[in-house]
């Protein structure tokens, strides 16, 4: 794959900032196609299982989505070390008395994933809400990754 | 991208509309059958059950809160979830109870009366 395009350069009068921005196209667009999500998803056959996860980037903060349906509050934890961000926890397995499994395509037990965060972020404001299935991890950049403008005095 | 995708899922183009078969398990208990499909960032609104022919289809559709911000990675699918089973004819159709928690629909089959073991009391 190509990561940088060919520019041609009466087009770009800010070359530098022309070709990070193609580049962050491309690592998009990779990252947007079917493969990568059925990459990661059959990665789960050999560590247990292993939600999907989206992650955001806006000014000032980091947004990292997580599928969990069908969990508890409680089974689910969250940690921060060394700027990787890792979600586990367990689904745990109803009583089964009496009970006969005709198909079981759920996933029960420890799950883990970890992803490397892009920016520094500060640990003490990173704050997390669950619903409908979906755990959402605002993690606020740390002041030294927040985009600043200075001012010509 | 994002809101491209949007609006494809809105517009009323049903034929053409993709869906994703989400994950699902099938527990006898008794007199009945649980039935639970996961369906993340799915509402009680935005779901679908219906019996037909003995086709019981269950249509999931998300209503996700849009995240600000540029998408650095992405495994999450955007479409829509749609599972369809044969029910047995020993169901109770229309007995049939629904339930959707933090995006797990549970659904419960009765069996119908007449197919459930019963004592005979002789008098």
């Amino acid at each position: 794959m190509n990561l940088i395009r060919y520019q041609a350069p009466d087009l770009a009068p800010w070359p530098a900032l022309d070709r990070w921005s193609n580049l962050r196209d491309e690592l998009n667009s990779f990252f947007d196609m079917p493969f990568w999500s059925s990459f990661s998803r059959t990665s789960q056959l050999f560590t247990g299982w292993s939600p999907a996860l989206d992650l955001y980037e806006s000014g000032d903060h980091l947004v990292a989505v997580v599928e969990l349906p069908g969990m508890r509050k409680e089974d689910i934890e969250i940690s921060l070390h060394d700027g990787t961000l890792t979600i586990s926890g367990e689904r745990k397995r109803e009583n089964t008395n009496g009970e006969t499994a005709q198909r079981t395509e759920r996933h029960v037990g420890t799950f883990r994933r970890s992803i490397t965060l892009p920016t520094r972020v500060d640990a003490s404001k990173v704050s997390a809400t669950y619903q409908d299935g979906i755990l959402k991890v605002t993690l606020p950049k740390a002041e030294e990754a927040k985009p600043k403008q200075i001012q010509v005095s | 991208m994002n809101s491209l995708t949007r609006e494809t899922r809105e517009s009323d183009r049903v034929q053409a509309e993709q869906f994703i078969t989400p994950p699902a398990s099938v527990t006898e208990i008794g007199d009945g059958y649980v039935l639970e499909i996961e369906m993340p960032g799915v509402k009680k609104d935005g779901l679908e059950i219906s019996v037909e022919n003995n086709e019981l289809t269950l249509i999931g559709r998300r209503s996700l809160s849009a995240v600000e911000g540029t998408l650095l990675h992405r495994e999450s699918r955007p479409e829509n979830f749609r599972r369809a089973f044969e029910i047995d004819p020993s169901i109770a159709a229309d007995k049939i109870g629904a339930k959707i928690d933090q995006g797990l629909v549970t659904l419960t089959l009765p069996k119908a009366e007449h197919v459930k073991p019963r004592k005979i009391t002789v008098c």
